[in-house]
């Protein structure tokens, strides 16, 4: 697996969507043939992934605005979008 | 006292086979051997409506389908209608009879995703299979058109004795033709495939190195692209989950409007399949006695009823349980705990005699008067 650059400017795959899903509640995350039921971090995390903003600005807005440990959100955050860039659902 | 039963959760994807008519005359199509005519085909406004009771219902995915969609001149229209909706629209097509403007039209309307059937590596080979000459050329140059259009594109290919031993090269075309995914699946055997299993059914050991190459190739293509196998079911132990459970996560609509649980379900006898042109999706969801005549376990008989695998694979597929045992109650005969499995080996056996000539997938004839 790949690590996570600080730099990098991670945003959805083209065919990749983010969408709240009225009928069940919360938020998915559709691509080819995948439905991923998405938490409420990874909503928060999938919202800043918009090409522009790097890893490192994510990551400090997100600790910014929940007052938490930066290393940890990091974490969570490199977790997420590996995994994710490994399915193909992000662009790093 | 009365218990409320469970309530019943709603359906993620459906399948809309807007048209049976099709270019191409693949021999494992998954259409059933007596095609909808165009002149019984639901009109723009009503897949309009279906499109938007889908997505009220709780559908998540469309999979815009056939026979070819593309044949159908309002495919634009009803793109733009789904994604409206909310709808992922995920576009399943042989590539042939869309232009660059059309594509472009399509991406323009809101299109997600394209899947794009390829049927071998080999031009001759791929358009013998098609039974279409020329087929395979027009598709790499569509699958170029899809890249630039800046759509998100899958390979399906659909696997059996004529292309199986090119399955590896099948996945380095994928990858050359710009697919972030490619979906490798054995041939079902069902309707045209059933017709033509003889020529169509694999070895144990092509089966076999299949999937070990599939398996390789994923870990060695990581990243780059994602491989999806759907295993040929007669060589495993246990059935298929089919549709991940009958009436449990997707429905199909016919071009016609009738609401199938599955491809296949029209071969089963009995079953009352109601019509979006009578009813609302959900209520046909929720009411139609063929999406309730399977779902959940009380349906099911020994060996199914009593045993451990019965929410993992849900006694696996209606359809094959009925073509090969004669009674779509029964357990799929795939499932070694099936009283019928010596039919699963008696079929890949029967197979093995050599080659037989592909039946390809026609409208049959009319009625003589």
């Amino acid at each position: 697996m790949t690590a996570l650059a600080d730099d990098a400017r991670p945003r959805l795959a083209r065919g990749v969507r983010l969408q709240e899903d009225k009928a069940r509640g919360g938020f998915v995350l559709l691509a080819p043939e995948r439905v991923l039921h998405a938490n409420g971090t990874a909503v928060e995390v999938l919202r800043l992934c918009d090409g522009e903003r790097t890893v490192a600005a994510l990551v400090d807005e997100l600790a910014a605005r929940f007052g938490a440990n930066r290393e940890r959100i990091a974490a969570e955050v490199a977790a997420l979008l590996t995994d994710l860039a490994a399915k193909r659902m992000v662009e790093l | 006292m009365t218990i409320a039963p469970p309530r019943l959760a709603p359906p993620l994807g459906l399948l809309a086979e807007l048209t049976h008519r099709c270019p191409l005359a693949c021999p494992y199509c998954s259409n059933p051997l007596d095609l909808e005519r165009r002149s019984s085909e639901l009109d723009t406004a009503t897949w309009l409506r279906v499109f938007d009771e889908a997505a009220a219902l709780g559908v998540l995915q469309l999979h815009l389908s056939g026979g070819e969609p593309a044949s159908r001149p309002d495919l634009v229209a009803l793109v733009g209608g789904a994604a409206k909706a909310g709808l992922y629209t995920n576009l399943i097509t042989s590539g042939i009879g869309l232009d660059r403007a059309r594509l472009d039209a399509l991406a323009a309307a809101g299109l997600d995703h394209v899947q794009l059937s390829v049927q071998h590596v080999r031009e001759d080979e791929a358009d013998r299979i098609a039974g279409y000459r020329g087929a395979h050329a027009k598709k790499r140059v569509f699958a170029r058109e899809v890249a630039t259009a800046g759509l998100s594109l899958t390979i399906n290919a659909v696997i059996h004795r004529a292309n199986i031993d090119a399955v590896e090269a099948l996945v380095a075309e994928a990858v050359t033709l710009g697919a972030r995914r490619i979906e490798v699946a054995h041939a079902q055997y069902y309707g045209w495939g059933l017709k033509n299993r003889a020529a169509l059914m694999p070895t144990a050991a092509q089966a076999a190195a299949a999937r070990a190459s599939v398996e390789r190739l994923r870990e060695e293509l990581r990243g780059a692209i994602v491989i999806d196998y759907v295993a040929a079911d007669h060589f495993g132990r246990f059935p298929k989950p089919c549709m991940s459970g009958w009436g449990r996560r997707s429905l199909n609509v016919n071009p016609a409007g009738r609401v199938l649980p599955c491809h296949a379900a029209e071969t089963i006898p009995g079953l009352n399949f109601w019509n979006v042109q009578d009813r609302s999706l959900k209520e046909i969801w929720e009411q139609s006695p063929a999406f309730n005549a399977f779902r959940g376990t009380d349906w099911m008989r020994e060996p199914c009823a009593s045993c451990d695998r019965r929410e993992i694979d849900f006694g696996g597929c209606r359809c094959q349980a009925l073509a090969l045992t004669g009674d779509a109650a029964n357990t799929d005969p795939v499932c070694v705990y099936s009283p019928a499995r010596a039919l699963i080996a008696a079929a890949v056996e029967e197979a093995q005699g050599g080659a037989a000539d592909l039946v390809y997938r026609r409208y049959q004839p009319a009625p003589a008067a």
